[in-house]
């Protein structure tokens, strides 16, 4: 296990998912499995959080919601989809409202299958999110200072 | 007179764990009126009927919601059984019971956790899903799946319980009735809980029963309404009395909810001894057709199944009333003058369910 550094915070968002794996979202969370052991926190926050968890597939009318949840996130961030309707459509592929995974809006970085996703697996997201999310941020740092000693050039 | 404002409430909100969205008319800090608009989880699930036969449209009738899948797939056997004539065996009725009955138990310690949670009572949510874990490890150590179990067909259930099994409930449920008895203590001897709760959006028994409130909602306030006691699958032969409240406010859908857990834990050790040797399920032959309609009561309250078939593989039309869907009209005349501080745990009291109300 790699050495962590920041603590990310998670939010979760159902896209259109019959609810199974939102709860095993929130089981994960629980003392059963206690997800926050590995230094996440669930927030209701856009602006605060670093790894979007989605959960259930895109329709018509929370495609915009979605795109403006992930866009609120401030940089760098993670999102993982959550549940075979959130990586493909799943059962409801053929359902006439269902555009499909969450790919469809956002990019989505780590995709984590099971119907209803199991909380192992959901950590086992929420584990490879936080690697990722520690990689982006160090390259963010690196291309802030980057920036900042570059204005210094150019005012001097 | 303050200046009214419009405050959108979700459709991402911390209290909920499902997006549905409120407008709420606000002037100071009381809400005037509460304008839903939902939508955002419609999948268009019932039309699938034309792509999946009715023996695969189990499996996604389950998938309406993942809290009260088991009750969906089996109303939706029991309806198409209702057309084919089919006789379903005894002990996959008592089966049937006994799933339903658990699965009640999970919903309601989830729902009693959420509420917790949306008065900010941290540690007690955390005790609820612990005990709920419980329930679900019982689930899954005979059907298989944590959520969604996908045990029945049309004709029956395929799946069995042996001694150990039996045994493994038995003592399980022992352990859950005492936990839940130390959780009952904190929610009606805890003073926060009260002041949270009491008084809160009452409805009365008439409001109720105009608006068409349905499940442990309405019983909260007065309804003594409880589709069990119709007796479909094996409640005809188990010995239980609906659980009502008169106060209707939070504190009294709390105590309705709790008492019904316990009444839950009853209904499977009735059904357990009573549980009768024989088939699991009955073959089925032919294709649907005809029409049938069934009630069961949800765990969230009356749900209504209506299936029409014309003798092919796919049937013609599968619709889903939603004791969610029932219960909104209720939830907006509660919102009314409302303190705003109040809106997520009235939200929450009526245990929304999203997916299952939109499908």
């Amino acid at each position: 296990m790699t050495q962590v550094k920041r603590s990310p915070w998670i939010l979760h968002y159902d896209g259109s998912s019959c609810n199974g794996c939102d709860i095993e979202v929130l089981a994960s969370m629980t003392p059963v499995y206690d997800a926050e052991r590995l230094g996440v926190e669930n927030t209701g926050d856009p602006m605060q959080a670093d790894i979007l968890l989605i959960t259930g597939g895109i329709n018509a009318q929370n495609a915009p919601v979605v795109k403006q949840l992930y866009d609120q996130m401030p940089r760098p961030k993670v999102v993982v989809a959550v549940g075979i309707c959130a990586c493909t459509g799943g059962v409801f592929k053929d359902c006439y409202n269902i555009m499909g995974g969450a790919d469809k809006v956002i990019p989505v970085d780590i995709y984590v299958p099971g119907c209803a996703a199991r909380p192992q697996s959901i950590i086992d997201g929420i584990i490879k999110a936080r690697d990722l999310f520690q990689k982006r941020s160090e390259e963010h740092d690196a291309l802030m200072k980057k920036q900042k000693l570059e204005r210094k050039g150019e005012k001097s | 007179m303050g200046k009214k404002s419009v405050i959108p409430f979700g459709p991402q909100h911390p209290v909920l764990p499902e997006p549905i969205h409120l407008d709420l008319v606000v002037e100071d800090e009381v809400v005037e009126e509460a304008i839903p608009n939902i939508g955002f989880i419609h999948r268009g699930l019932e039309g699938l009927v034309e792509k999946r036969d009715f023996n695969e449209m189990v499996y996604v009738a389950e998938r309406t919601c993942g809290i009260c899948s088991f009750g969906h797939g089996m109303g939706y056997c029991e309806a198409v059984e209702q057309i084919m004539n089919v006789e379903v065996p005894e002990r996959a009725r008592f089966l049937r019971t006994i799933w339903m009955e658990l699965a009640r138990m999970h919903s309601h310690l989830l729902w009693m956790g959420l509420t917790a949670d949306a008065f900010g009572f941290e540690s007690l949510f955390y005790e609820c899903w612990r005990i709920r874990e419980h329930v679900l490890d019982m689930l899954e150590h005979t059907t298989g799946g944590r959520l969604i179990f996908s045990v029945n067909q049309v004709g029956g259930v395929h799946r069995d319980l042996n001694e150990d099994q039996i045994r493994y409930i038995k003592d399980n449920l022992d352990k859950i009735e005492e936990d839940m008895k130390n959780v009952e203590k904190t929610f009606f001897g805890d003073a926060s809980v009260q002041k949270r709760t009491r008084g809160i959006g009452v409805l009365t028994k008439q409001e109720a029963h105009d608006l068409g409130a349905a499940g442990p909602f309405a019983r909260a306030s007065g309804l003594k309404y409880d589709m069990r006691l119709t007796g479909y699958e094996a409640y005809g032969k188990l010995d239980f009395e609906p659980i009502i409240s008169t106060e209707g406010d939070c504190y009294a859908r709390i105590l309705v909810r709790t008492k019904e857990i316990f009444q839950s834990i009853q209904l499977v050790r009735q059904a357990l001894d009573m549980l009768p040797a024989g088939d699991l399920n009955v073959p089925v032959k032919g294709m649907p057709n005809g029409e049938a309609m069934v009630r069961i009561e949800q765990p969230r309250g009356e749900a209504i199944y209506y299936v029409h078939g014309e003798n092919t593989r796919f049937l013609n039309r599968f619709r889903i009333r939603t004791p969610t869907f029932a219960n909104l009209p209720a939830l907006c005349k509660m919102l009314q003058g409302a303190n705003y501080a109040d809106v997520g745990i009235l939200v929450v009291s009526i245990d929304p369910c999203i997916s299952c109300t939109e499908r």
